[in-house]
């Protein structure tokens, strides 16, 4: 191979050169303003977060200890969102509960994006036989809805936090990979692909220097578009009692285990674990959204 | 036309194959059988008399030969029997699918029913106050898991009606209207999780169509908003509809999983989950095999439908 002009190669296959940057500030100030349903989401997944990290911080009672003498208490000073039927602390639970439920919702969210988005890259770069057997085999894995895979996935891994990312995050991987897939097959086209190509770079350097930076934006757009959903199927994973095992509190266990049962004496058991998932996953869902119409150009100005 | 069918049958064919080795192998991968879950009900291990039982059930072969006798079952019609009743699968499963498909259904009418007034409505007020109310309502049936939405009806129902909707399954023949209440609130909560991305699907794919060129033309020759977004636009908006209704109605099994289980529905979502729980292999197998064939169907169908909505599509 012939000395490989490094200069030419950054001058010919870098995109957008001398586009203007703007300070963070001024990105975030210009969402806020654009798309104020967005930021209200990003505010929900930001109290999220703050709430999962702080949860030592914020709870009020241990989470796990059971109280034998404050069983299904009401809502009041001493338990504000009252206790379940062991007696535990509602608040607290629900506190550490955004812990699990963040853990498993991120873990597995990038875990199938990142998964999904190589095997996407490099089928849409290769193209041909490779691109159609890939696509096969992932209609393989799509055939299936969500759960129905992942309550497979996870009966079949046995129940740990770690199963259960890797249960929610097998579904997602043919997404991913379709999402990725589109993208590069753009990219792939473009001037300066041909540039780095004609530069007689390899192709795995190809792929991953100067088409996969390129994804971003779809790949961004896809993880916050499945955080949500990723956070619903641990809930319903954890409702069935295949999810996170005991003693996490998990939102969707602590909808299962007593609230049924306990649920006309006591309706903040099924109401507090219920809207905290809901406004979470709402959260991320306004928010991605607003994020799509910002960063898939397709949809710019629709 | 004809050649498009079969190439899609054959990769459909293709496809189920190779879910039935994934679901296979992932069942073998499972800690534990149902021995070890009947035994520990018992609570000692009998290691002779679980043998037994193995060699009863088939299990003490090697994989490849369990495997090879599921299917070559399935291709006689022989969905097995069931480790745990004892009884033939299929007469197990087959009086849960009525159940299933009902539910299903009616969630995807309230689905269709609730998502695309709403989508149009959006869209022809884009950016309004009533398109942002909208967009915000859809979303939040996106964020709801659809079974703690069923647990609220049913708790909303008995705290201010004092009425408990029925414990368990009623038929129809025996009250009409107790079954038709029992089957409408799951799929109330099912539905409108579905109708959020219903709603979406037809709320972009009416803007795109009334930006077009023939919309002007219609708004120019005076016709009434009316006749504009129902005769003009809607029409040429409903095939990517057609598409998520369709994937939806395959997909809405999934969430049936946990909404037959908190409405105590004896349908094949909830007996999926207990057949799991048991490992009771031929059962959820066969049980996951269909969910499978119904998600393809329907993928099938709504590409042939295509065809007949819209005279511009041509297979190739």
């Amino acid at each position: 191979m012939a000395v490989r002009p490094i200069g030419a190669e950054i001058e010919l296959t870098r995109p957008a050169m001398g586009v203007r940057r703007d300070s963070v500030a001024a990105v975030v100030r210009r969402f806020v303003r654009k798309k104020p349903l967005g930021a209200a989401g990003g505010v929900l997944v930001l109290i999220m977060v703050l709430t999962a990290i702080f949860a030592d911080v914020l709870e009020t009672h241990d989470p796990i200890a059971t109280d034998a003498a404050a069983t299904l208490a009401r809502p009041g000073p001493a338990h504000w969102l009252g206790t379940d039927h062991l007696g535990r602390d509602i608040y607290s639970r629900i506190v550490h509960g955004a812990r699990v439920s963040l853990i498993v919702g991120i873990g597995s969210t990038l875990l199938g994006s990142v998964l999904g988005g190589i095997i996407g890259l490099l089928s849409g770069y290769a193209g041909g036989k490779t691109d159609l057997i890939a696509q096969r085999l992932l209609d393989i894995l799509q055939g299936l809805p969500l759960l129905v895979l992942a309550l497979v996935m996870s009966a079949s891994l046995g129940p740990s936090v770690q199963n259960v990312i890797i249960a929610i995050s097998i579904p997602i991987v043919p997404r991913a990979a379709r999402v990725i897939r589109a993208s590069v097959l753009s990219i792939r086209e473009m001037q300066y692909v041909e540039a780095a190509r004609a530069l007689g770079l390899r192709h795995l350097r190809i792929a991953f220097r100067h088409v996969l930076p390129n994804t971003i934006g779809p790949f961004i757009v896809l993880v916050t578009a499945q955080l949500g959903a990723a956070i619903l199927v641990e809930a319903a994973l954890s409702f069935l009692g295949l999810g996170v095992p005991e003693p996490y509190p998990s939102w969707g266990r602590m909808l299962s285990v007593s609230a049924a049962e306990y649920a006309q004496k006591a309706p903040h058991l099924v109401l507090f674990p219920g809207i905290a998932i809901s406004l979470a996953v709402f959260g991320s869902n306004l928010f991605g959204d607003a994020l799509r119409d910002t960063l898939d150009p397709r949809l710019r100005g629709g | 036309m004809k050649s498009y069918i079969a190439q899609r049958l054959v990769i459909a064919v293709l496809t189920l194959f190779g879910m039935s080795v994934v679901i296979f192998v992932l069942l073998r991968m499972a800690p534990g059988d149902i021995v070890d879950v009947l035994f520990s009900a018992a609570g000692y291990v009998n290691p002779s008399e679980k043998q037994a039982i193995l060699r009863e059930l088939g299990m003490d072969k090697p994989y490849w030969r369990q495997y090879v006798e599921w299917i070559t079952q399935i291709f006689h019609g022989d969905l097995g029997k069931s480790y745990r009743y004892d009884l033939p699968a299929w007469q197990i499963i087959r009086p849960l699918l009525p159940v299933t498909i009902e539910l299903a259904m009616l969630s995807t009418i309230v689905a269709v029913a609730l998502g695309v007034p709403t989508g149009i409505v959006s869209a022809v007020r884009q950016d309004g106050l009533l398109d942002y109310a909208m967009r915000v309502f859809s979303l939040a049936g996106l964020s709801m898991p659809s079974f703690w939405l069923g647990m609220v009806i049913i708790l909303a129902l008995v705290s201010w009606l004092a009425w408990i909707p029925p414990l368990t399954y009623v038929r129809p023949t025996e009250n009409f209207w107790l079954h038709a209440v029992q089957f409408m609130l799951p799929a109330l909560a099912v539905g409108y999780r579905s109708s959020a991305l219903i709603m979406r699907i037809t709320r972009s794919a009416m803007l795109e169509v009334l930006r077009e060129d023939y919309i002007r033309t219609a708004w120019a020759k005076g016709q009434g908003e009316w006749a504009v977004v129902w005769r003009h636009a809607l029409k040429n908006a409903i095939l990517p509809v057609v598409t998520v209704v369709g994937i939806e109605f395959a997909f809405l099994i999934g969430g049936l999983v946990v909404t037959e289980t908190v409405f105590n529905l004896p349908g094949v979502a909830r007996f999926l989950v207990e057949a799991i729980l048991w490992r009771d292999y031929p059962i959820v197998q066969n049980l996951v095999m269909f969910i499978a064939i119904v998600v393809i169907l329907s993928n099938l169908a709504v590409d042939l439908l295509y065809g007949l909505l819209d005279p511009r599509v041509r297979y190739a």
